[in-house]
C-alpha cells in the first residue's frame, strides 16, 4: 500500500485552483464552452497554459484552469470504457431528474430554465481565467486565438466581480475552509472524538487516501501506449490512475436577490436596524464582519490557524451551544458545517463507548442526530458577480434595469455524492435538518412544499428558557441559474485527454 | 400497548404475466415513486392500522454471483412481494385487506403461480406468508392512530403559538407550559383534538413476547458448553473464509442506478429493498442465522425506542429469507435473503449513517452474502471500504414499484418529537430543566 514517499504530491501535476484561490488575481472570467471541432479542441488543450499548484516567486499574474463535463470528455473522444470509471454523479450530471429533486432544483430553479448547463444548453468544458486587472485582457486574448475559435462554440462567458471577500448579501465569505492534509500526516482514524479542520487529501484530490482511509473510485486504466505518462494507482500499482491529482469541480450560478433579502429582514425587524442586522446574522450564522456567533474555545482546533484573526473566526464548534440559542440550528454555516465529530461526546471508557454504540447513550431529543462532518467537507472556490449593492441601498425599490448579481458557486471535492450533494441535500435543502421541521436553508432554500410539509419557509431562532422565535414566510432569496459537474484533471490526465481521440 | 406486526406475502410470478403485473403496479402510482394512496387496487389510505407498505418484483440482478464460488446459477422464479407494517394482529389485517381490496388483490395475485379467481384470498395469502427472520420497529406501541393524533396536536400547538406569539415570547417556561396544557385540555374537551389512551396489551402477545425474552437466553445458556467448544474451530474457519472468499463489486450499471433513483427522494422518508445470495457452506448459514436472531432479539427486547444502535432514522426494517423461512429449507434450496427498510433522508446519507454509526452490525449481517467487501473478525472493515460497499449495496438494491407511507412528511424524529411534546403536556410535575427541554421541542 501507499508509503509516504509515494504519497508526496507532485504539485506540478495538480491544477492550482486546488491549492490557491488566486485571490490576488482579482479579475476572473469563466468560459463555458461546447466543442465544435474535437481535433482543434485537443490541439488547443495541448498548448493551453494551464497553471499548476507549484509555489512561485514572484507570484504569477495570470492563471488558467480547465475542467470537463462527462459529455465534454465524450466529445473529445475519450473512450466510453474510460468514462465509465468516473463517479455516477459526474456521469449522470447535475440535471438528472432525481439529482435535481435532491438538490432542490425544482420549480423556478429547475434545469429547464437555466442559462447554462440545462438540458437545452449543456456545456462541455469550462476554461477559467484569472489575472491581475492590468494583465487580464491581454491574457484572455493571447489564450483564445484562431485554434480556440475553431475548436469551441462559446456557450457563455461568466463574468465575476471583485467584492473584496464579501458576498453580495454583504457578508464576509471564504472564512472557513478545510485545511488539506497535503503530506498525509493525519493517521486515518476509525473514530474521531474531536473536531478537526484538517481533512484527508483524498477528500479533495483523487488518488489519495480519503477520510475512510481508502481511495475513492476513479478511472484506472490498463497500461498502454496512450497512457504511459499517467501515474500508477496507489492502491493498484499495475494500473494507470487517470484520476490521480485531479478532482471534481461543482459549479452553480446562484443569483441572489439582495433587495429581497434586506427588505425582508428589515420588515421582520419592524424597521429596527440593529435587530435587522441580528436577524440577518442569525440566518447566516456569522456577523457581516465574519465573526462567529458562538464564543471561541480555548483549545486549539487542528487546521484553523494560529493568528488572532483565524482564532477569532474559526476556533469554535457548536458544542457549547447545544440549544441553538447563540447560533440557530438552521443558520447557513451551522447547516453547512455542523462542526461535529464521529461520536456524541468523548466516552471515558470502553464500556461507555459500547453503551453509546448500542444506542443506550444520552437520550436527548437532539443527541447524535447528525452525520459526522469530516466526511462531508467541500473546498469553496466561488466568486461573486454583478455590481455591488450595499445593504443600506438594498432597501430602495429596484430600478427597472437593476443588474443581476450573485455567486458563481464553485467547490472542489473527490466524491460529489458524499460531499457537495450530501451537504446540499441532507443539510441545506432538507426540511428536517437537526430535528427542525418546516424550514430549509434560510439563504438557499427554494421553500417549495414537500409532500406532507406544505410549509418550508420558516426560520427558527432558538432561545434559552424562552419560547423560540419563528420567522415565517421567507421568500426565495437565491435562484439557481446554471450548473454542472466537471472533472478537473491533473496536468498528466489533461495531456491524456488532449490526445484521447487522436489515435 | 398495541404491538406492531409485519406481514409479507411472497409468490412466484407467471412469466407470461410479468408485464401485466408491472402495468398494474404502475397504475397504483401517480408517477414513479409517488403512490396514489387512494388507488383502486389497494386503497392504502383506508387502512387505519397500516404504517407502511410496498409491492415489488424481486428482480435480483445478482443471482449469477454464485459463480465466483464455483456454483451453478440456480433458476429461481421471479417473485412478487406485498409487505407492510401494521398495528395489531396480522390475521385481522389480512381480513381487512381482503375485504377492502378483494378485486385489486385478485388482479395482482392472478399474475402469480397457483392463484385462481375462486381462491379464498385470506387463505391464499396465509399460504404465501414469508415471515421475517429479524424485524425492527422504531417505537414499539406507537400506533398509526397515535401518530396522527400527535401530529394534529403539534399542528394545533403551532397555530396557537403563532396566534399568541408576542405574549408567549415574554413568558417564563412554566407559564407557557401551563397555558398550553390548559389550551389542549379545552381542545380535547370539545373533541377538536383527540389524545387516546393506550390500549391494553393483548395477553397472548404478552405471553409470547415474554417467552421469547426468556427463551432465547435460556437456550443460549444450555448451548453454552457446546458453543465454547465450537468457538475456536468456528473462528479459525471464519478467518480462513474471510481471507479467501471472493469479494466482488462490479460498478453498478448506470441505467440500474438511474432506475433506482427515479423512485427515491419524493418524501422525506425513503424505502429500501435489497436482495442477495448467501455464501455457500454451513458456517455462513449459521452465522447469518445467529446474527439475525440476535438482531431480532435486541430489536424486540433491548433497544431504546427510536434507536437502532445509534441510528435514529429507521421507521421499520426487516430481514427475510426468500423462498422459505424454514432453516432446513435454507441448507438446500433458498439461499437468498432480502432486506427491507423505511428510512429518513437520502440513500447517500443512509449508507454513510450505517457505515459510520453501525458498521459492525452491517458487516455482521451482510458479510455472509456473496461479494461483500472483505471483513475481519466478522464485524471489522467490510463496509468501511466505502466506495466498494456503496457499489455493492446499489447493485443489490431493487426498484420498489409501489411504496406507501401513511404519514408523508413526517420523519422518525418528527414522530419522536410529537410524542415527547405530548408526554410533556400530560406531565404535571416537571423540573425546571425538564420544562426548558420540553419548550425547546416546540
Ligand atoms: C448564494 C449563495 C450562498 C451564499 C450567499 C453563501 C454565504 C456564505 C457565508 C456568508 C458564509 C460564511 C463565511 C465562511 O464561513 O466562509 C458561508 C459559509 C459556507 N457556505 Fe455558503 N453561501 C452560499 C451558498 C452555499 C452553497 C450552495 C454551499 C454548499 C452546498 C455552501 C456551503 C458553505 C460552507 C461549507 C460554508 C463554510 C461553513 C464552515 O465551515 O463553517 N454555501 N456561506
Amino acid at each position: 500500500m501507499a508509503r509516504p514517499a509515494m504519497n508526496q504530491v507532485d504539485y506540478a501535476d495538480v491544477q492550482g485552483l486546488l491549492r490557491f484561490g488566486y485571490k490576488h488575481m482579482t479579475q476572473a472570467r469563466y468560459a463555458l464552452l461546447r466543442i465544435k471541432n474535437a481535433a482543434a479542441a485537443r490541439a488547443w488543450l495541448r498548448t493551453a497554459p494551464v497553471s499548476n499548484a507549484m509555489l512561485m516567486n514572484p507570484p504569477p499574474t495570470t492563471a488558467l484552469q480547465v475542467a470537463f463535463t462527462a459529455p465534454g470528455l465524450r466529445a473529445l473522444g475519450v473512450a466510453e470504457s474510460v468514462i465509465a470509471g468516473f463517479s455516477h454523479a459526474f456521469r449522470g450530471g447535475m440535471t438528472q431528474e432525481n439529482r435535481a429533486r435532491e438538490l432542490g432544483d425544482v420549480a423556478d430553479n429547475a434545469p429547464e430554465y437555466w442559462h447554462w448547463g440545462g438540458p437545452a444548453n449543456e456545456v462541455h468544458l469550462v476554461v477559467m481565467f484569472f489575472a491581475d486587472p492590468q494583465a487580464f485582457d491581454a491574457f484572455v486574448q493571447a489564450s483564445t486565438g484562431d485554434v480556440w475559435n475553431e475548436a469551441f462554440a462559446e456557450a457563455q462567458w461568466l463574468h465575476t466581480e471583485n467584492l473584496d471577500g464579501v458576498e453580495p448579501f454583504g457578508f464576509a465569505d471564504g472564512i472557513s475552509q478545510p485545511q488539506l492534509d497535503w503530506e498525509s500526516q493525519q493517521q486515518a482514524a476509525h473514530i474521531r472524538y474531536d473536531y478537526s479542520n484538517v481533512v484527508a487529501l483524498g477528500e479533495f484530490l483523487l488518488g489519495y487516501c480519503n477520510e475512510y482511509g481508502k481511495l475513492t473510485d476513479r478511472p484506472l486504466l490498463d497500461p498502454d501506449a496512450a497512457n504511459t505518462d499517467l501515474l500508477p494507482a496507489l492502491d493498484a500499482p499495475a494500473k494507470k490512475d487517470l484520476g490521480r491529482n485531479g478532482t471534481y469541480l461543482v459549479m452553480r450560478q446562484l443569483e441572489q436577490d439582495v433587495r429581497a433579502f434586506w427588505q425582508f429582514v428589515h420588515r421582520q425587524a419592524g424597521g429596527n436596524e440593529a435587530e435587522a442586522q441580528m436577524l440577518a446574522a442569525a440566518m447566516v450564522g456569522r456577523t457581516r464582519a465574519g465573526d462567529a456567533l458562538v464564543p471561541v474555545q480555548q483549545q486549539p482546533i487542528p487546521g484553523t490557524g494560529t493568528n488572532p484573526e483565524q482564532i477569532r473566526q474559526n476556533q469554535f464548534t457548536f458544542d457549547h451551544d447545544p440549544s441553538g440559542a447563540r447560533c440557530p440550528f438552521g443558520a447557513h454555516v451551522r447547516r453547512a458545517n455542523p462542526r461535529n465529530t464521529d461520536f456524541p461526546g468523548r466516552p471515558t471508557s470502553l464500556l461507555k463507548k459500547l453503551i453509546t454504540v448500542l444506542g443506550f447513550g444520552p437520550q436527548g431529543f437532539r443527541d447524535d442526530l447528525m452525520s459526522s462532518v469530516r466526511f462531508h467537507r467541500i473546498l469553496r472556490r466561488g466568486r461573486e458577480y454583478g455590481c455591488e449593492l450595499k445593504p443600506e441601498d438594498a432597501l430602495a425599490p429596484a430600478p427597472p434595469d437593476d443588474p443581476r448579481r450573485g455567486l458563481h458557486f464553485i467547490c472542489l471535492n473527490a466524491n460529489i455524492a458524499r460531499q457537495f450533494e450530501f451537504i446540499q441535500n441532507a443539510w441545506m435543502a432538507s426540511s428536517k435538518f437537526s430535528g427542525l421541521t418546516g424550514e430549509t436553508d434560510p439563504l438557499l432554500g427554494n421553500h417549495q412544499p414537500v409532500p406532507g410539509c406544505p410549509v418550508t419557509s420558516v426560520f427558527t431562532v432558538q432561545r434559552d428558557n424562552a419560547l423560540r422565535q419563528r420567522v415565517t414566510g421567507l421568500p426565495q432569496f437565491v435562484m439557481v441559474r446554471g450548473g454542472a459537474y466537471f472533472f478537473l484533471p491533473s496536468l498528466r490526465a489533461l495531456r491524456y485527454i488532449a490526445r484521447a481521440g487522436d489515435q | 400497548m398495541t404491538p406492531q406486526t409485519q406481514f409479507m406475502i411472497l409468490a412466484p410470478i407467471m412469466p407470461a404475466r410479468e408485464a401485466e403485473l408491472r402495468q398494474l403496479l404502475a397504475s397504483m402510482n401517480h408517477a414513479p415513486g409517488r403512490v396514489n394512496p387512494d388507488n383502486t387496487l389497494i386503497p392504502f389510505a383506508q387502512f387505519d392500522t397500516l404504517h407502511v407498505a410496498r409491492l415489488l418484483i424481486l428482480d435480483d440482478q445478482t443471482t449469477a454471483d454464485v459463480g465466483v464460488h464455483g456454483l451453478p446459477v440456480p433458476a429461481y422464479p421471479l417473485y412478487f412481494a406485498l409487505l407492510g407494517d401494521i398495528d395489531g394482529n396480522e390475521n385481522a389485517f389480512l381480513q381487512e385487506l381482503a375485504r377492502r381490496a378483494a378485486v385489486g388483490l385478485s388482479m395482482l395475485f392472478s399474475c402469480c403461480e397457483g392463484f385462481t379467481s375462486t381462491a379464498d384470498l385470506v387463505a391464499w395469502m396465509k399460504r404465501h406468508r414469508s415471515p421475517a427472520i429479524a424485524n425492527y420497529v422504531n417505537c414499539r406501541g406507537r400506533t398509526l392512530w397515535q401518530v396522527r393524533e400527535e401530529a394534529a396536536l403539534r399542528d394545533a400547538l403551532e397555530n396557537y403559538l403563532t396566534r399568541h406569539a408576542s405574549a408567549l415570547e415574554k413568558m417564563p417556561p412554566r407559564e407557557i407550559h401551563a397555558q398550553l396544557a390548559a389550551f389542549i385540555k379545552e381542545e380535547t374537551a370539545i373533541s377538536r383534538l383527540m389524545l387516546s389512551a393506550e390500549e391494553p396489551t393483548p395477553l397472548g402477545w404478552w405471553i409470547k413476547d415474554t417467552l421469547h425474552l426468556i427463551g432465547l437466553p435460556v437456550l443460549l445458556l444450555l448451548a453454552l458448553p457446546l458453543l465454547i467448544v465450537a468457538a475456536p474451530f468456528y473462528l479459525l474457519r471464519l478467518r480462513q473464509l474471510e481471507k479467501t472468499d471472493p469479494a466482488l463489486y462490479p460498478s453498478v450499471d448506470q441505467a440500474w442506478s438511474d432506475a433506482l433513483a427515479l423512485g427515491e427522494d419524493h418524501d422525506v422518508t425513503n424505502q429500501f429493498s435489497a436482495m442477495g445470495s448467501l455464501k455457500p457452506g454451513l458456517l455462513r448459514l449459521l452465522t447469518t442465522l445467529g446474527v439475525l436472531l440476535t438482531v431480532n432479539y435486541a430489536a424486540r427486547h433491548l433497544v431504546r425506542p427510536g434507536r437502532l444502535g445509534r441510528i435514529r432514522s429507521i421507521h421499520f426494517a426487516r430481514w427475510v429469507f426468500i423462498g422459505g423461512a424454514k432453516p432446513w429449507a435454507l441448507v438446500k434450496t433458498a439461499r437468498r435473503a432480502a432486506f427491507f427498510s423505511n428510512y429518513d433522508g437520502s440513500v447517500e446519507s443512509y449508507m454513510d449513517d450505517f457505515i459510520n454509526k453501525a458498521g459492525f452490525g452491517l458487516n455482521a449481517s451482510f458479510s455472509n452474502a456473496i461479494g461483500y467487501p472483505r471483513t475481519n473478525w466478522l464485524v471489522l472493515d467490510g463496509c468501511a471500504d466505502e466506495c466498494k460497499y456503496k457499489e455493492y449495496l446499489r447493485r443489490h438494491t431493487l426498484p420498489t414499484q409501489v411504496w406507501y407511507k401513511a404519514y408523508p412528511g413526517l420523519t422518525a424524529i418528527d414522530l419522536e418529537r410529537n410524542t415527547r411534546i405530548r408526554c410533556g403536556l400530560e406531565s404535571a410535575s416537571m423540573s425546571n430543566e425538564e420544562i426548558s427541554a420540553w419548550l425547546a421541542l416546540l
